[in-house]
């Protein structure tokens, strides 16, 4: 594991793929292979696209479209004018709007927390020397490897020995404390901090605080972003722990609310699929606005992570 | 030897500014490092301990041994489940790996126009929930209103209940994860085309060799660590397969149909824990989990050693 991880991070120097330096590359020609790009090429790659979004659509259609026009054969593949009729239905079968609240505390709070942790431990390891830093990022690197689920049962009691279970702080707290992310800010903080700058601010009087503060959080805010989005997406995903965690409806976070609308599956075939489609929605909204980055983050982070 | 500037400029406070500055960095590990300890590293010892009790929440707890790890071994249930998780990840990761790989190779053209837009494209399965992307692809694999079965009758088959069967059902676990990872991965792989320097692909082009050899003899090599890491981020992630199977069947419950067909380990992991109460029991299951992980990675980076040894 360590091999490969140093393997990845000694290409680090030549990634492409922060955002100022994929501009530079359009003005300059593209990186990549030499060639006409044949018309199969396009095919295949338009097919792959319409294969990505289809699901997507078909929720839509689904849930704009009454039980008998869903139900009837051939589907229908045009969306029908029910939506809004579905969407008043999902709303009065759970408290859906409580649940969208809920995710967007949980997946906010867990997005700004990680990023600034990440930041300020991943700064302590990049940059400053202290005794046991060594063995405590290897630690952490190390637990990376390790599948979350191993700790689910321990989780509960600790969180139930809290008084936290079937309340927000219990999915929150968990889930502040992400490796990757440490892992992540450090790569970062080491390759685009220099060592100079550190020096001369030192000289300066700057307490390490200062130069956190002032210098290395401003030079990282793009890459701590990216953690964020990527915690967002994540939190807001999340399925296994809050459905541990949340026991009653109105704490419920979208993705239980939607696994509590499929139950009732049987009795309107669109319910379940609103709902995906309504918990959906909000990402894609994020991902409209800032999906460029998001694609950089996540080819940048490649070998980083 | 910053140490001494700092002195020199502020002779007041040298003595509190010193061991303040000496123990800042374990302040800003430290609130990171708390919740590590009591969220991630403290549970994950501690399953180890609960697996040898006998250790009901809300009743009694006895130390029992390895007599949860016996009874393990002799549960047609855990077998079932362990080899439903195996077959699922190899299903779902084999695939997806390639798609990946091909998606990749086409999308590294350096004159594709709307590159920008099939990136992205790409990245919707990634930000669509589990949860959502298992009950699309249970209404699109529905037996009697679904959009393939549909699709299957209209080319002269017969619709298939794809739920009911254990491989059928596995089948359609391992599309959600395909559809919803293929382009995650597809984009880290591009990112490891991009460090390849052009010159490789020109100089390969002027020497006559076709796209198909340019894929086998520069991108793969060139891609192998990154490819080494997916395989092990998609065991670990593989491995846990929890959400698509409880969703996938919405009348099938924590066993994923009445014949367990695609239960898999964390699901029954969340049975025995969750529904039965058995913590002990559970615990077991995820240390089963966590040994089937690094038996898995140990056994991938071992082959890829080899493999580099035999091509260097």
């Amino acid at each position: 594991m360590t091999g490969t991880t140093a393997e990845l991070t000694a290409t680090a120097d030549v990634s492409p793929a922060t955002p100022d330096s994929g501009r530079r590359d359009r003005v300059r020609g593209r990186r990549g292979r030499i060639g006409k790009v044949s018309w199969w090429v396009y095919g295949i790659l338009l097919l792959a696209a319409a294969g990505s979004i289809f699901p997507l659509y078909w929720m839509f259609v689904v849930a704009s479209t009454n039980s008998a026009a869903a139900s009837q054969m051939p589907p229908r593949v045009i969306p029908g004018g029910n939506f809004a009729h579905m969407v008043g239905v999902v709303f009065s079968t759970v408290p859906f709007a409580q649940s969208i609240l809920n995710s967007v505390i949980i997946a906010g709070v867990v997005a700004c927390g990680q990023a600034v942790l990440c930041a300020l431990a991943g700064f302590a390891f990049a940059k400053l020397q202290f005794r046991g830093r060594n063995a405590l990022f290897v630690t952490v690197l190390l637990t990376m490897t390790v599948p979350a689920q191993l700790s689910i049962i321990p989780q509960y009691m600790i969180i139930s020995s809290f008084n936290w279970v079937d309340s927000l702080q219990g999915v929150i707290f968990p889930a502040l404390a992400s490796a990757f992310g440490i892992f992540w800010m450090r790569q970062h903080l080491a390759s685009t901090m220099d060592d100079e700058l550190m020096g001369a601010a030192r000289i300066d009087g700057a307490s390490s605080w200062q130069i956190f503060w002032r210098i290395a959080f401003p030079i990282v805010r793009p890459a701590a972003f990216v953690l964020g989005l990527l915690g967002f997406v994540a939190s807001w995903n999340d399925f296994l722990w809050p459905f541990i965690v949340l026991k009653s409806p109105e704490n419920y976070t979208v993705q239980i609310a939607i696994q509590a609308l499929q139950k009732s599956y049987t009795v309107n075939l669109g319910l379940a699929m609103t709902g995906s489609f309504l918990a959906t929605i909000p990402l894609l909204l994020v991902f409209f606005f800032v999906g460029r980055r998001l694609v950089a983050g996540i080819m940048d982070g490649a070998f980083k992570g | 030897m910053t140490v001494t500037a700092t002195r020199r400029l502020r002779p007041r406070s040298r003595i509190r500014e010193s061991v303040f500055e000496r123990s800042a960095p374990y302040v800003y590990v430290a609130p990171f490092f708390l919740l590590f300890a009591v969220f991630g590293l403290f549970p994950m010892a501690f399953t180890f301990v609960i697996s040898l009790f006998d250790w009901n929440p809300i009743g009694t707890k006895t130390f029992i041994g390895f007599e949860n790890f016996t009874t393990l071994f002799s549960d047609p249930r855990f077998w079932n489940a362990a080899g439903n998780t195996l077959s699922i990840w190899i299903m779902s990761t084999v695939p997806q790996l390639i798609i990946a790989l091909g998606l990749a190779h086409l999308l590294h053209f350096a004159r594709l126009r709307f590159a920008n837009f099939f990136r992205m494209s790409l990245l919707v399965p990634y930000i669509t929930s589990v949860a959502a992307t298992a009950i699309v692809f249970a209404q699109l694999f529905d037996t009697h209103y679904g959009l393939i079965n549909w699709v299957l009758t209209l080319i002269g088959g017969s619709p298939v209940n794809w739920l009911a069967g254990q491989l059928s059902s596995q089948f359609v676990i391992a599309v959600m994860v395909i559809w919803r990872w293929s382009g995650y991965t597809t984009l880290l792989y591009l990112a490891g085309l991009q460090s390849i320097p052009k010159e490789m692909y020109e100089a390969a082009s002027v020497d006559g060799a076709s796209g198909w050899r340019q894929f086998t003899s520069i991108t793969i090599p060139s891609l192998r660590p990154i490819i080494i890491f997916t395989i092990i981020t998609s065991t670990i992630g593989g491995l846990q397969i929890f959400t698509e199977p409880l969703l996938v069947n919405s009348t099938g419950g924590l066993t994923c149909g009445a014949g367990r067909q695609c239960q898999t380990l964390t699901l029954y992991l969340y049975e025995q824990a969750f529904g039965d109460y058995k913590f002990g029991y559970g615990a077991a299951i995820g240390v089963a989990l966590f040994i089937m992980v690094v038996v898995i990675a140990a056994i991938n980076f071992a082959l890829s050693t080899r493999m580099k040894g035999s091509r260097s």
